[in-house]
């Protein structure tokens, strides 16, 4: 029976019921088990936004606080998974990746083809990203592009509560390595989740709005901006239709085509830094696949090409915005002087 | 006077629905209307169907405006005899919409939320609307829910309680469907009416529920007050073994629409939601395992397991038999040379879904035999 839950609970509860029924699964990472020096206290936070709060009551030392060093415990935790166990690590911002690339890049994603399809990583880092929390240029990236040009990576990035636990039940269950990325402003964003588990498979885009007149493509976050901008649009009888990628890797590439053969027009919107992004790379498979079927050049909406800025007035406007959207749209049908 | 004038309002599809936006109006003022014409054109989140009036008389005044949106209950147009002046239907309006109260956000929990019971160590859910006289029990077929009686529950329950369950190892359900035959699951019906200390119901069921509504009618004939079955299994060997074995495999949502097209004979009602709700249905654990089971019993090999036709002359309360003709699942033929105890009721342009797709005549059907 669904009830209305949040998406940091949808996501805790996906943890939870994935470590209840396969006990390979565990959890790992800096705080998730409760704290420096208090593990698994009743008041213990559960990582930064306490999305893990509550596990090391009831699995015990199947929650683990790591050390604050990302590149030692993403590193067990790939071991962990060639060695039989389903680790799900957390690592805090999307920002420190950087510190261990190597262990994602070079051992995770190659595994699988280096030992001739006989080695599985079935890793799972879950990790925060997005502008929009005033945590300036090191804590607001969305690096999601990067994991998506790795190949042997598999890539989520879920916009909604249901999306997200399904997603990440999915991605536990996966024998692959998946960077899973939750945008820090969904966590308190509410919908209608089932309380028993179940899975969405990867590479299947959901069509949130249906509409004839011009595709808006996205995911994450920005799913929410371009209904936004879509219900506004609608006043004005301009029917968007939009399209929530779920995973960039694997791509429903079907679902964008589908969509872009039906509209005619193309806004891809991506808070995602403009170069080798999300937006860059639907757009070019789309001229690719569909050119034939586009009454107009595609528009891409995305943030600048400069680092998130601190000050709050610049962050607000570095985040792609309803209005951004709604002139994107208006430009591709012309109705822009 | 006003006593011929009868308001169309907009109607209540389901437990979620709190509104619907006018489409189209598919009549004109002055027009002739008779029970179970499709007069407007209307969308919800969830599905969009035609508004069909239960009754006769003159459409006289559009009241709702195509693309309004308008609250459950709320005035879309009026009916009445041409002999009702302007000035008494005038007067109609004003009164209806003085008084017209749209729902309350909380009235789902109070009115219609649905409940469960423990039968046989499993949890089955239900939802009961109105009250009193002999109740109506509502079986859905194969892959379906509660939700596939959203057109007819409402209207049946306007004259006595009426009870919709989810079988097992549907909706939300208990996954466990035991042996999974129409036998195993007429008896996890029959422990359902004990549960509720239902001693007596009219029974009517769809497709496979309707297999399972005659097992239970047969097996328990003191139970059933009289019988309803609709593009109903157990009547024969033949039914579309692809698209249960179809249904039942699909995992994406282009390999689930073509199956879901085939229950309907208008495919444009198979919205992208409705797919969407079947997938997310599909998707939860233990759901795949209790539809292979309940399969491989009902129709092992594509042919119906359980076959009751010779039986049903044995049954003495009314029976009926009704039928899209065109319906692509359960072949209408079965209801072919049935014993004169079973009215048969055969709808032209309909499929496997006529209780959604005609809901008005197979409503006025079913309250016609239960009397």
């Amino acid at each position: 029976m669904a009830r209305n839950i949040t998406y940091q609970q949808a996501i805790g509860e996906a943890l939870a019921q994935e470590m209840e029924r396969d006990e390979t699964v565990i959890v790992m990472g800096e705080d998730v088990a409760g704290g420096a020096g208090a593990p698994g206290e009743d008041d213990a936070w559960g990582g930064v936004l306490g999305v893990t709060k509550g596990l090391y009551g009831k699995f015990g030392d199947r929650v683990m606080d790591t050390p604050i060093t990302e590149s030692a415990f993403i590193g067990a935790a790939v071991g962990a998974a060639t060695a039989g166990l389903r680790p799900v690590a957390e690592l805090m911002f999307i920002d420190f990746m950087g510190v261990c690339f190597d262990q994602i890049f070079n051992q995770a994603a190659k595994f699988r083809y280096m030992f001739g399809g006989k080695a599985e990583t079935p890793v799972v880092i879950r990790t925060m990203y997005g502008a929009g929390f005033r945590a300036a240029a090191q804590h607001s990236q969305c690096l999601y592009p990067i994991f998506t040009h790795i190949p042997g990576l598999k890539v989520v990035t879920p916009s909604t509560p249901y999306d997200a636990k399904g997603l990440l039940i999915q991605a536990i269950r996966d024998n692959d390595p998946v960077i899973f990325c939750e945008h820090k402003a969904l966590y308190t964003i509410e919908g209608d989740v089932p309380e028993e588990a179940y899975t969405i498979p990867f590479g299947e885009a959901n069509v949130t709005r249906e509409g004839d007149d011009i595709s808006i493509v996205t995911l994450g976050r920005m799913v929410h901006v371009a209904e936004e901008a879509a219900t506004a649009l609608a006043k004005d009888g301009i029917n968007c239709e939009i399209v929530d990628l779920r995973t960039t890797s694997p791509m429903d590439t079907d679902t964008i085509i589908e969509s872009v053969e039906n509209t005619g027009r193309l806004v891809v919107l991506d808070e995602a830094n403009p170069r080798c992004s999300i937006a860059t790379d639907v757009s070019a498979m789309v001229c690719q696949e569909a050119f034939g079927a586009l009454k107009a050049p595609i528009r891409m909406v995305t943030a600048p090409h400069v680092p998130v800025p601190f000050a709050d007035n610049l962050e607000d406007s570095y985040i792609p915005d309803a209005a951004q959207v709604q002139q994107a749209v208006l430009t591709v049908m012309g109705k822009n002087g | 006077m006003s006593d011929s004038i009868r308001a169309i309002c907009m109607p209540k599809w389901g437990l979620s629905m709190k509104e619907g936006t006018v489409a189209a109006w598919l009549m004109d003022v002055g027009d002739e209307i008779s029970s179970g014409d499709e007069v407007m054109d209307v969308e919800t989140e969830k599905i969009s169907s035609a508004v069909e009036v239960s009754e006769s008389g003159i459409l006289r005044r559009l009241v709702a405006e195509e693309g309004q949106i308008l609250s459950v209950g709320a005035l879309l147009g009026v009916l009445a005899n041409a002999d009702v002046s302007d000035a008494d239907i005038d007067a109609f309006v004003t009164e209806f919409q003085a008084n017209y109260v749209p729902p309350a956000d909380d009235e789902e929990d109070e009115g219609a939320a649905t409940e469960t019971v423990e039968v046989g160590g499993r949890a089955i859910r239900y939802l009961l609307r109105g009250e009193g006289g002999v109740p109506v029990i509502l079986v859905h077929g194969f892959g379906g829910d509660l939700n596939n009686w959203l057109f007819n529950h409402e209207a049946l329950a306007a004259k006595r309680a009426v009870y919709a369950l989810d079988l097992p190892g549907h909706g939300v359900s208990a996954k466990d469907v035991g042996g999974g035959s129409v036998a195993d699951l007429a008896v996890i019906v029959h422990d359902f009416m004990a549960a509720l200390s239902i001693e007596t119901a009219h029974m009517v069921g769809h497709s496979l529920g309707g297999a399972i509504s005659l097992k239970l009618a047969l097996d328990h004939p003191d139970n059933v007050a009289s019988l309803t079955l609709i593009g109903s299994a157990g009547l024969g060997s033949e039914i579309d073994g692809d698209y249960l074995a179809g249904f039942v495999s699909a995992e994406r949502r282009k390999d689930l629409k073509p199956h879901v097209e085939k229950l309907f004979s208008d495919p444009a009602l198979v919205t992208r939601q409705l797919i969407n709700d079947l997938l997310a249905f599909k998707r939860i654990d233990g759901v795949q395992a209790s539809l292979e089971a309940i399969n491989a019993a009902f129709a092992p090999g594509g042919n119906q397991a359980l076959v009751l036709r010779d039986k049903i002359g044995d049954l003495t309360v009314p029976v009926m038999a009704i039928w899209g003709a065109g319906d692509q699942i359960v072949p209408a033929s079965h209801a072919e040379g049935l014993p004169d105890n079973v009215r048969v009721e055969m709808m032209a342009g309909q499929g496997h879904m006529v209780q959604m797709e005609a809901a008005s005549e197979v409503n006025r059907l079913i309250d016609e035999l239960i009397g």
